[in-house]
Parts: C-alpha cells; structure tokens; sequence
C-alpha cells in the first residue's frame, strides 16, 4: 500500500525520531508513504489562532474616531448610535471582543501604531434603543400625523436579535418596532417570520432562495391583513422590496406589498419632509395615499 | 568631498554597503555612492512622486516607504527603490460618468476588498489618509475622496502595499476628475483666461519672450513676480 503522508514541520525538527520510526513501523507494515513533493506549514498558529486582529481593524478604529469626536466635545457622549442591522452587529461584536481580551486590544493598537489608541470607552447602540430609552410618550408627544388605520407588520431580520447576547430584543419575541408603531398611531399586524431570514447574501448568488425565503415573510404579513411592512436593515429592505421582481416570477399570484424603512414611518408620522419614500420599491405611496397620510 | 567620519554613516543600497554623509536624502545618498539615475529621479522636490523609495531601519522589521529626495538617510538603512508600481491604466469617458459608488466599482471593482487595515495610510510619504479615501470611494462620498487625496503624487506606495491589491492612486485620480467634471464645474477665470489666450492678447508678450537670448530670459525668469 502506497499512500501520501504528510510529516509536518516538528516532524522533521524536533520529533525527527517519530518521523524516522513512522517511516520504520510503515515499512513493517507493508505501508509505503510518500511525502508531497512540496508542502507547506498545516497552517495551526495561522487557521487556529484567535488573535488574528485585521477583522477588527475596521470597526476599532470607527469606535476610536467616535471617542475623538467625545474628545473634542463634538458629542454630548460616548454612545454611538448605528442604524444598518449589520454595521449595529459588526461593531457591537468587535467592541465586546476588544473590550473582553486587553491582549486582543494590544494587538490592535500595535498593528494601528501611529493610530490613537482605543480606549474601549464607546458604547454601540441601535437606533430604536436609543428611541425606547426616550420613552413611547415622548414619542406619542412628537406625532403630528398619526398614522390611524394602517396596518404594519414589523419585520426584524437576524442580526438586530442575535446572538441574544448582542441584540437589542428578546430573539424570538420581539416587541420594540410593535411599540414604536403603536407609538405612531399604526395598528400593528403579527407576523411570526418577523425574526426569521430574508435570504441574506443569497441574493446575490441563489435569487431564488432569498425570493422564497422573503416570500414567506411578505406572504405572511398580507394574509395577515397588512397594508405595508417595515424593516431596520437595508440588506431586508433589499431582499423583502426591492427584490418582489424576483419573488413574482416564481409566485405568480403574487401582487407584491410595499416595504419601508421604520424611521420613513417615523419621519411622516412627525410631519417631517425628507420621507425619502421616492426611493422605495414597490412604490409605498399609493397605499399612504390611501390611507389618507400623504 | 572630504570625510568626516562623525558625519558618516552606513547604507544598504539594494543590498550594497555604502558610507554616505548623514545629512543627504537617499536621492543624494545614492547619487553620492555612484548610482545615476535613469528612472526614479523627477523633480527632487517633493511634487512629482518619481522617486518612491521603500527602506528598513537597522533592528526594525517595519517596511517603510519615502520619496528618495525627501528622506533624510539613517544609520544602517537599507534601501530600495520602487520607481514604477505596475497597475493597469484604465480607460473611460470623463463626459459619459456619474459620480457615485457604482463608477468607482465599475472601474475598479477591486475596491471592495479593502479591509480597512490602513496599511496603504502608513505607507503614504505625503500623510494622506489614503484607507479614508477609497472608503470615501467605496460609498460615493466623490468630494470627500477628492478632498483627501489632493496631494496624491501618485508614487505607487500605498499599490504596492495593499494586501487587497488595490491601486489607490488611481481611484483617488478617478474621484478628483468625477469631482472637478461633475461637482464642482468649469473654473470661471480658467474660462476666462483661456478666451484671452484665444483673442490673442498674450500673442505679443510671448513672441517678444521667444526673440530674448538665454541671458535676458533667465534675468527675466529669476526677477519676476512671484504670487503666493
């Protein structure tokens, strides 16, 4: 029997003992082994390791520049407020990481060198903590159109909720986007997909898992009786609005439902401009019209 | 030149030992050590970014990067020179782009792999904040790119760095033309002053300087008036 083997650095150093008496014990054997003509480290230390710091380069040194903007008495303090579910992910990970392991936070700054150094004093927050922390009744205050017979259905996505120690609500049973709508004046449809996924990345390379996943969601939320779906994450947005094209050509029956951005319904409700509902697909302003909203 | 040996210290030129003055830049020191300069060597001022030099100080793993007419040598340096980072010259229609994200990953959709590591930012011997740039690039902020990259000289250190191997120099090039072109507009007094050039009013001036032997013209040159 003749096959490949692979030795390993130490092999050939430090256990060249067990390297020869492997090739000895073989050959009792009968087992030819036949190193690879060329072969590299197995990548342990590299493909193990745990201080590889260049994933964290990135959201460290946005959490710096928001501690020089605290310097610099730019900011009241040091929160900073995200938006997009996976920037809110990103940096709410790295910051807990960075914070956890000060021989992580070395690393980093030996890597940043003339970068100021991270002094773990930042706070990553969501949008929507930042608002329930104001209170539904301050909200209540500030609505000048409320936003009386339609119906939402709020829809969370993934990395808003998880991992539970990172998310800014309950994983399965979210309420926060519900009391923010009831806040607005909107009657709030279930939809028990609402922190189910909405085929992620898979939009780019397998549309037609994004556009069952998504169907499910948007399927889900118009049996239910909703006029529009709201969503805290572009990438969402993207797959449960901008991608109906893709959902209809496999669910013909399908006459799509618009879906907007939960601070688009925010900025109507307090009578602001800047609604930015040109920009939605499908177009959400035939149903506010509707609704007598717009 | 004679030696002072206190004033003296030691290069590595492309792995060649050399005892150089303390004081000249690596262009000088080079020179100095018998290298003449085909390539590598522009205006010897900072400006043109012909001169890309790259070096390791003495007990330093660091890679580092300089213009080789600004740098100041050091003892135990070793030198090298980049005279040319190889990156593809791009073709497109400065009248037929739109200034936004999707003309910068249209062109180089390389961009996108840009880990935020900074490493083209430390390689940078004009101090600019190159990462910040192609992040800028990457969300179409054209004017904020455009703004950071101003004093590019397109040496080619920060390419030769990138792990993600993207050229930045000419994305920063891509963004300062979208923003002239698009967000900033035709300058009223270049207009201005080319409609004059056009109607023949410097005509006389110039044919007066083309008739002036090299002594006038020099005289003419060194006492003019300099506008800062």
């Amino acid at each position: 029997m003749r096959l490949a083997y692979y030795p390993g650095c130490t092999m050939k150093t430090d256990a060249k003992n067990f390297d020869e008496s492997t090739y000895s014990a073989a050959e009792a054997l009968g087992i030819e082994l036949l190193e690879p003509t060329r072969w590299n480290c197995c990548g342990t230390v590299h493909a193990l390791a745990k201080d590889n710091v260049m994933n964290y380069l990135a959201p460290i040194r946005n959490l710096i520049r928001v501690e020089q903007m605290n310097e610099a008495e730019l900011v009241d303090d040091k929160r900073v407020v995200t938006q997009c579910a996976m920037c809110y992910n990103t940096l709410k990970r790295a910051n807990a990481a960075a914070k956890a392991d000060p021989d992580k936070m070395g690393k980093i700054r030996d890597f940043m060198e003339k970068e100021p150094n991270y002094q773990g004093s930042v706070s990553v927050v969501h949008m929507l903590e930042l608002i329930k922390g104001l209170g539904w009744d301050e909200v209540k205050s500030k609505v000048v159109k409320p936003l009386d017979g339609l119906k939402v259905s709020p829809y969370y996505g993934c990395l808003l909720l998880r991992p539970r120690e990172y998310g800014i609500d309950d994983p399965d049973h979210p309420t926060v986007m519900e009391d923010l709508l009831e806040a607005l004046g909107a009657e709030v449809v279930d939809n028990p997909y609402k922190a189910k996924c909405c085929g992620a990345y898979h939009a780019v390379h397998m549309k037609e898992v994004a556009a069952d996943l998504s169907y499910r969601i948007l399927k889900q939320a118009q049996e239910a009786g909703a006029d529009i779906i709201v969503t805290a994450c572009p990438l969402c947005q993207f797959n449960l609005g901008d991608r109906q094209n893709e959902v209809k050509k496999h669910q013909r029956e399908f006459e799509g439902i618009p879906v907007v951005y939960y601070t688009q319904l925010m900025a109507l409700a307090f009578g602001k401009e800047g609604t930015g509902f040109e920009q939605n697909t499908p177009d959400p302003v035939p149903v506010l019209e509707e609704k007598g909203l717009l | 030149m004679e030696e002072n040996e206190s004033e003296m210290v030691t290069i590595h030129v492309m792995g060649k030992k050399h005892r150089v003055p303390a004081d000249l830049t690596i262009m000088k020191a080079m020179e100095y050590s018998g290298h003449q300069f085909r390539r590598g060597a522009g205006c010897r001022g900072g400006y043109c970014g012909a001169c890309a030099a790259m070096y390791r100080v003495k007990g330093s793993y660091k890679l580092q990067g300089a213009l080789a007419c600004q740098k100041i040598v050091e003892d135990g340096m070793y030198i090298a020179q980049i005279p040319f980072s190889p990156a593809e010259k791009i073709t497109y229609d400065l009248l037929e782009l739109r200034p936004d994200a999707n003309t910068f990953l249209e062109y180089y959709p390389e961009i996108s792999r840009c880990l935020s590591c900074n490493t083209c930012t430390k390689a940078c011997p004009q101090d600019i904040e190159v990462m910040d740039y192609v992040q800028a690039s990457l969300r179409g902020d054209v004017e904020e790119a455009a703004k950071l990259s101003f004093d590019c000289i397109s040496c080619g250190l920060c390419a030769v760095r990138c792990p993600a191997e993207i050229v930045p120099y000419n994305v920063g090039q891509l963004a300062r033309r979208l923003n002239s072109r698009y967000l900033i507009g035709p300058t009223k007094h270049v207009i201005k002053r080319v409609e004059e050039v056009e109607a023949g009013e410097f005509d006389a001036d110039i044919d007066e300087l083309k008739r002036l032997d090299r002594k006038t013209l020099q005289e003419r040159y060194e006492g003019r008036e300099v506008k800062l």
